[in-house]
Parts: C-alpha cells; structure tokens; sequence
C-alpha cells in the first residue's frame, strides 16, 4: 500500500483496540445510500514511482526547449544551486505554519530576515510573510488602503492602464466582490509612461490610492516622484507596484517623492524562483510602520523567552483570520512559505552588489537586444521612456503571426500586446543575465528570416 | 541540534560575498539610459557573506525546526501526512521549472496534458462536473467558490441574497471569505453531539441566503450526519451549498461531495494530496462545482481537442461568465504537479485507502487516548480522520491547560495537535494522525500523553513551564506585540 505502513497484524490490533470488526465499521455514521457513487471507477489504477516518474519525464520533455525571451511578470535568472538544496530539506519542506515557535525557531528566523530583506530592498518599514503572489497581492493592498485611508471615504482606487494586464484582472477579480472599482489612468502613447498630465482629471476627487508600477507592463520607468506627490497632495495613499531585482538599481519605493509610497507589492518570483508554468511564487508586501495593523498575512516579531534568550514568534495574529474570523484582514492562510525561504537564501547569496550586477546585465542586455531588433529594417521602439529590463518594439507585420512563426523555430520572442491594448503589430520583448550575446543573435537572426 | 543564534546580517562582512553567483558588474556606461533622479542612493541593506556562510546558516535553522521529515505531526485539520519524495523530483524536472507560464501551448502539451488529467481525477474524487486548478490555497479556493455562488445569483438577478450561514464551528478562514466575497456572515450553532442545530439552520434560512459554508466531516472530527436535510433546507430556501474540503482526507472513496448535494467545493491539495506545507505554504485550493455553476469556474483550466489531441488553455475568451483570474498566471502549478504524481501512484485503490487507513488511525488513536485517562469532546461518535481531546476538567483541576499539554509533548519529540480550535470545545486539541503513521509512532504519542497526564497530576508546575528541551524556552508574545520587533537593524 504506497505510503501506508500498517501490516494486516497492525489493523487487527487497531481494529481490536477500538472494538471493531472491520474498517468498514467505522464509517456507519454516513448514510449508506450516500456512498454507492464512490467506486471511482474512472480512475486509473496505481503505478510504482519508476513508472509516474517516467510519464512525467515524457511530458516534461515534450515541452520543448526553447529560447525565451518572454517576459511579462516572470523572469530567467540564474538560481545558485544551493537555493531549492536548502529550501527542499525536509525539515523547511514539511514543517507548517509556525504555531509551535518553541519548535519552529527555524522557520521563524528566517521569516524574521526575509522580512529585514524585503523592508531593506523597498525602502519601508516592515514586511509581511507572505501573500500568494504579485497580482493577488496587488488585490490585497487595495483593500488594505482601503482600510488605511481614514481621509477617504471612497471605494475606488486609481490604477494605471500601463500595468501588467493580468495583474488588474486579477486585482478586479478579487476586490469588484466588495464594490470596490478600479478606475484607470491612461497612458502617453508616446512615452509609453504614465504622466502627471494624465491625472489632472481626478484632482481633487475622492480615491483612496493611486497605484504606481515601476517600471510599468511597458518596462519604461515611470517619473515616480512626481506622481507619488500629486498622489499625496491629493489625500491618497500610494501604491507601489515594483520589480524586485530593479530595486537593487532604482530609487526604492520608501523614498519616492517627498514621503516615499504607503504599500509596496510585488512578484517575489525573480529572486530564486523558478519559472515553473507561473508558480509556486510569492507575493512581497511591505508597509509604512503606522499601516502595519492594516496589514494581511503573517508577521513575525523578535522577543525573548522566559529566559531572556532571543526567540521569534508569529505577532500581531489579532488581524488574522483565525483570531478574527470575519473582521480579519483577509481570509489568507495558507501562503507560499516555501517561495519565501528559497528567496531568503537568495538574497544572502546574491548580495547587495551581486544583485545590482544581476539588475544591471537584465538592463544592459534588453537594450543591446532592442539595438540589434531595431536595427532589422521596420522595427522600431514603441515608445520613448527609458526601460528597465522589457521594451516594446512594433513589428512591420502581425505580432501574433510573427510570433508564432518565431516558436516554431523554437524562440519565443516576446508577448503579443495586440489582445490587451489592441497593438496588433506591437510585442514586449525582455532579456535577462542568462542570455548570452549567441541568444540574442539567433533571436536577431530568427526575427529578420521571418520578416523577410 | 544547531546552537545558530546569530542572524544573517551579523555574518555579514563588507567585501565578502558568494562570488560565484553573481555575474561581473556592467559599468556605469551601460546604465546611462536610467535617469540619474531614478537610481538608487545607497545600495539595498542585503547581507555580504560567502557561499559557505550562507549554507551553514540555513542549513542550521533548518534543524530547529519541527517536520513531518522528523516528527509525529498530528496538527488536526492539517493532515499533515507524508510527503513524497518523489512528487518534488517529478515537478522539478527540468522540462516543468524551465517553462515560461506565457509559452504558447505549442510548447506546454505535457504540463497541460498533466494538468487536464488531474482536473479529470479530482472531479472523479469528488463527484463534482467541473474543476478549475487555479486557486492557491484553500483560503482561495474559498474565495472562488463563494465568488461563484454570487456569480450565480447575480447572472439570475437574485439580489436580495445578502447573507452566508457558516457552522460556528468552522475554520476562520470561512467567514473571512464570506466578507471578501461582499457578504455578511450568520453564525449557526452546533449541537452537543457535533452535528449542526437542525432547526437553528431552519430559523436561520431564507431569500436572504446566499448559501452555507460546511466542512464535512466538520471541524468537530464528526461526519455531519444530517447532511441531506441539511442540503435540502439549504436548496429549499435558494441558498447553494458550499463543502470546504480540508477534511477531505476523512472521506476519499467512502462519500462523494457531489452525492451528498454540495454545489461548490474547494480541495487543500496540500493536505489530502501530501503536497508539502513548506513551513507555511505553497498549497493549492482547486474547486469542483455542479453543473449550475459550471460557466463561473475560475481560469484558466486546461482543455482537451478530442480530436486534435491536442491540449489548449480555456481563458476568460472563451469561458467570459467566469469569475476570472485569481493569479497573474496559472496558480501555484508546481504543486499541481505534485499532486498529480500522488494521484497518479495511488490511483483508484490506493484514494480508497486514504479515507480508511486515515480514520482507522484516528479512531485506535481517539481510544487508546481515552483508555490513557484523556476526554473525547464528542464520546458517543465515531472519529473521522481526526477528533478533539477536551482538557477542561485538568484546566479546572489541575490548571494545566490544552497549551500546557501541547507545550510538554515538544519534549517527547511530537509536534503538538492543533489547539484552541474549534473555539467552541474549550481547551481542546484537535488531533489528526494520518494514514502514513505507523501505529508504533502512534504508540509512541500515546505513551507520551500518558506520561504527561501523570506529570500533570504529579508536578503540574514542571508541565507549565515546558519545553525544556528546545532551541528556546515559552517566549513572551506579550511583548512581540507591545513593542514591535519585525525587522533587524545593526
Ligand atoms: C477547515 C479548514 N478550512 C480552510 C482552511 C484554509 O486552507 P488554506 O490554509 O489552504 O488557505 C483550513 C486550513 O488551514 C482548514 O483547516
């Protein structure tokens, strides 16, 4: 029986013990006419571990290698091999929620220095450990500054039409249950930014905060500080969006205008997570220290025992779900414990500068790829903001169609924008520290042939 | 184990670093197109320490903490079976961690094809017409599922529907979700016996419900045994019917959620999958739903052309009555994998084991605990996959408390159960041993509480100060939360 010790002897002791004859007995509180829909007869029968390992390697392998540059909210970075060898002991990999700090100090720690790491790299005062990921992440900062915001009474928030699409669908998803609306603010289709311009509409209305994501869908950096201070000037709480490797270069949210964003979010998974089909990744969020009890998820607090020795344990549990029930935060619970731990790791491998260098190759590397891409005759940057580590280039053709002809050749050369901002000839390109100058070239080489 | 104290940053050296990580510094040079006003004054406050440093750090935290690797780990409501070694290898093979969420599905027929036979085999399991795989943990598959219910009084413009009726027993989660989802929350209570007050949900039902949240085999550790007029007063008022699959490990080839009248149902694939907790998550919260609420399932699902063969995603294009994405991509998928991998080794027989062998070990475990001198909250009933101990006679008598008692088994090597929850069984421990123990480590947890019961009468003193024997003794929450020490600076 995979994964089940007992012996026949051990079931008729047990059985004996509790009085009775069969296991079957022991389910005689169900109503019997209940249980005849569970033959399960449509399920396959059990296989070794030889043989589920072999199908999955089969399909593993069907998905084709391919050379990436698909961007988008997931990142290539190289993972020190030493992240997911300490992640994946047992004692990280199969422990639980820290209930038990006395026996969890392990966990706790880390915990404790993840939430160090993050305040560092945003700028803020504290962190929480952790929510699911970037988008749903986003959809929990808006309640929280919903919360936050004692000046406002509104439920609407300002969301910039230069943000990842899917995290505003999903953000929407998520927080339209509560009657909350997300109104956008357009973008220059000329710098592909968001301007203070732009926003000169909604002066003094009543939002409760204005989202900023540096840098936006688009890669360009966004002119933060003037936005973070028309944000404030006009009572709402600011909302950072960020990608954490471009921290290590750019101004961290805490710093942004003259008293720096309110909440910061973002996708954890570019520091040590591989890209695995979209998760298991982890949302970061931090806060200013005055917003913390508006905060979801778990925080970790250092103490001492009744020894006076330094101990850490889960703090502040009076906004969480299972103190609080419906007056909770947020329902989160469960969250990606793991993503956090092998990122903790990754931090403290990669370093202050190893991170900037890492930063600075994504960026070095997207403008040589867009330099060589506009150098094929009919394609051109889209816009005219400065980029982080994506750009958006126009095609003289289709994108969707180039791009498929691309994967045939086994590239994928981007995204298509045609479907979330009707650029039908426009793609979002991205490269990264793993690819190597030959990448680029095949991808340059691949583009022209199917432009031709 | 490890005497670490320190903390990463106190390692920290200026110069040190694990050179082989990172690539080589570009110049300045190559950063000209970044507007000097939006660089970075100081660098960000991360730890310089070498390769070694950092291994030697974690991998000694690593061994203050307590792990189903290491421990018994009855955490009831957790089901915190075993986890197998070879789900995490299949799901970290090369071919699945290298692969874009947004590579065409030209490039994804395997992970699709894995996906689409997972939704086939829950949807078996559960007796449900449809399943979505894009929640990330049973909170959200909460979420989904109540997002659902709504979805489907709005789309027949039943809007007086305004309330969720939850057991008073149930998980914090379920009324938080009820909130998130826009609804108030009416509490019902629980009998003496476990089961819901019949005729307090009868009182309570009516055009304003929206629909019930239960969890069945409850909170309690007892099958709901009214669960039919229970739906049916549910259905009969225009409510739907929600089942939180936490416990889902009790029943797994015994009753089917969809034949006992559940609408909308989420599974924790971390627990009754043996997906990892990972010291806090990732878990994975697919939901199953009926055939009413079929349109509304979250996206995206993996699809099959029967006659291509070929897989394809089902987005929001093709599927537009759905609630949407939950996630920016596709749920924690490597989870998927994994409990795809379980799914697949155990197949048919081996779900039907899950649901008997886990509630044998519960029920020797229920009555052996009672022989040792313990009370069963609920005596009369038959265990599922887990049951609650009630401490309130040794609180009273001896005042040692159920986190007294939880406290000391650290020293006897055992996690301890779940406590205080159901908030409703004062000083209770909710006790889960799984179907992978073995009845000698069961033994083992046996003779540790009975142990501790003769502590407890004996030197009751020594059992309120435990532990003795961890990496720090009982720590003062009072103060975490008076003066707030979340971050650490030099
Ligand atoms: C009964 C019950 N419902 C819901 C949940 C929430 O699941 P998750 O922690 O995966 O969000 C849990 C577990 O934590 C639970 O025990």
């Amino acid at each position: 029986m995979p994964y089940i010790p007992h012996t026949p002897d051990d079931v008729s002791a047990m059985l004996d013990a509790i009085g009775a004859e069969r296991i079957e007995d022991l389910f005689d509180e169900i109503p019997a006419h209940l249980k005849a829909g569970s033959s399960l007869d449509a399920l396959p029968e059990g296989r070794g571990e030889m043989e589920v390992t072999r199908l999955m390697a089969e399909r593993a392998e069907q998905d084709r290698y391919a050379l990436s540059f698909l961007g988008g909210g997931a990142y290539q970075h190289h993972i020190p091999a030493a992240v997911w060898e300490i992640a994946t002991r047992g004692e990280f990999y199969t422990a639980y929620t820290p209930y038990q700090a006395e026996a969890s100090q392990g966990t706790l720690q880390v915990i404790y220095e993840y939430q160090t790491l993050i305040a560092r790299l945003t700028g803020m005062d504290v962190a929480n450990a952790s929510v699911y990921d970037g988008a749903s992440g986003l959809a929990e900062a808006v309640l929280m500054a919903l919360r936050a915001n004692r000046k406002s009474k509104s439920n609407r928030v300002l969301v910039p039409e230069a943000l990842n699409p899917r995290y505003r669908s999903a953000c929407d998803a998520i927080v339209r249950n509560q009657d909350v609306a997300l109104d956008t603010v357009p973008f220059c289709g000329q710098a592909g930014q968001t301007l203070a311009d732009s926003l000169s509409q909604y002066e003094g209305q009543d939002y409760a905060a204005l989202v900023i994501s540096q840098p936006n869908y688009f890669g360009s950096l966004e002119d933060v500080d003037a936005l973070t201070d028309w944000a404030h000037a006009n009572s709402m709480l600011v909302i950072a969006v960020v990608n954490p490797t471009s921290l290590a270069l750019l101004t961290p949210p805490g710093e942004w205008g003259s008293e720096g964003a309110d909440i910061v979010v973002g996708e954890g998974q570019p520091l040590g997570i591989p890209l695995s089909s979209g998760g298991p990744y982890f949302g970061f969020m931090a806060c200013k220290q005055k917003h913390v009890r508006q905060m979801p998820g778990r925080i970790i607090g250092r103490t001492v025992d009744l020894e006076g020795k330094q101990g850490f344990t889960l703090t502040l549990q009076a906004r969480e779900q299972h103190i609080r029930r419906s007056k909770a935060t947020s329902n989160i619970c469960t969250n990606q414990g793991l993503a956090m731990t092998a990122a903790t790791i990754y931090m403290s491998l990669i370093g202050p500068d190893g991170l900037a260098s890492v930063a600075g190759h994504c960026h070095a590397n997207t403008q040589k790829l867009a330099d060589k891409l506009t150098a094929i005759d009919g394609v051109e940057r889209a816009f005219t903001a400065p980029t982080f580590h994506e750009v958006v280039l126009f095609l003289p053709q289709d994108a969707d169609t180039v791009l498929a002809k691309l994967a045939e050749k086994d590239i994928l050369g981007g995204l298509s924008l045609a479907k979330d901002y009707g650029m039908q000839n426009a793609i979002l390109v991205n490269a990264t520290e793993v690819h190597t100058e030959g990448d680029l070239d095949l991808f340059v080489a691949a583009m022209k042939e199917v432009l031709a | 184990m490890s005497n670490e104290t320190k903390l990463i940053f106190q390692h920290s050296r200026p110069g040190r670093g694990a050179n082989a990580q990172a690539p080589k510094p570009v110049s300045e040079d190559q950063l000209s197109a970044i507007p000097a006003s939006l660089r970075r004054k100081q660098k960000p406050g991360l730890p310089e320490v070498s390769e070694l440093d950092v291994v030697r750090h974690y991998t000694n935290l690593s061994s203050k903490n307590f792990a189903i690797d290491k421990q018994f780990y009855p955490l009831g409501s957790c089901t915190m079976k075993y986890n197998p070694r070879g789900a995490n290898r299949a799901a970290m093979l090369p071919g699945f961690l290298a692969r874009h969420p947004l590579a065409p599905a030209s490039h994804s027929q395997g992970y699709l094809a894995c996906l689409y036979d997972l939704q086939n085999f829950l949807k078996e399991v559960t007796g449900m017409k449809g399943v979505s795989l894009a929640p990330m943990a049973g909170a959200q598959g909460e979420f989904a599922g109540v997002a659902m219910i709504r979805a489907y009084h709005d789309a027949r413009n039943d809007d007086g529907r305004t309330e969720i009726l939850i057991p008073e027993a149930a998980h914090g989660t379920n009324p938080a979700t009820a909130v998130m989802c826009g609804y108030k929350v009416r509490e019902v209570p629980v009998g003496k016996d476990g089961d819901v007050d019949l005729e307090a949900l009868k009182q309570a039902c009516g055009p304003q419900t929206a629909g019930l949240m239960m969890t069945n085999p409850s909170t309690c550790g007892v099958f709901e045994r009214q669960i039919e007029a229970i739906a049916k007063t549910v259905h009969d008022a225009g409510g739907l019917l929600y089942y939180d699959g936490a416990n889902l490990n009790a029943i797994l080839g015994k009753v089917r959620p969809g034949d006992m009248g559940f609408d909308v149902i989420h599974m924790n694939l971390h627990k009754t999958f043996a997906t990892p907790h990972g010291g806090g998550g990732p878990g994975a919260g697919p939901v199953g739903v009926s055939q009413r609420l079929l349109p509304y399932l979250p996206t995206p699902m993996a699809g099959l052309d029967e006659d291509s063969g070929e897989y394809s995603w089902i987005d929001t294009d093709t599927l537009p009555t759905s609630i949407g994405h939950l996630s920016a991509f596709m749920g924690n998928a490597g989870v998927l994998l994994r409990a795809y991998f379980y799914a697949m080794v155990l197949g048919r027989e081996g779900m039907i084991r899950v649901g008997e062998y886990s509630t044998l070990a519960a029920n020797y475990l229920l009555k052996r605990l009672q022989q040792v001198g313990y009370t069963a909250a609920y005596p009369e009933r038959r265990a599922s996959h887990e049951f609650i101990l009630t401490l309130a006679k040794e609180a009273k008598e001896l005042n040692v408390t159920a986190m007294d008692v939880a406290k000391r088994l650290l020293d006897y090597n055992q996690h301890a159960p779940t406590t205080y929850f159901p908030l409703l069984v004062p000083e209770c421990l909710l006790i889960e041993p799984t179907e992978t123990e073995s009845k000698e480590a069961m033994d083992d947890f046996i003779a540790a509480m009975e142990a501790i019961l003769h502590e407890a009468k004996t030197d009751p003193d020594m059992v309120k100060e435990a532990p003795f024997t961890q990496p720090v003794r009982r720590l003062d929450d009072v103060k975490a939360a008076r003066e707030l020490d979340l971050t650490w600076s030099e």
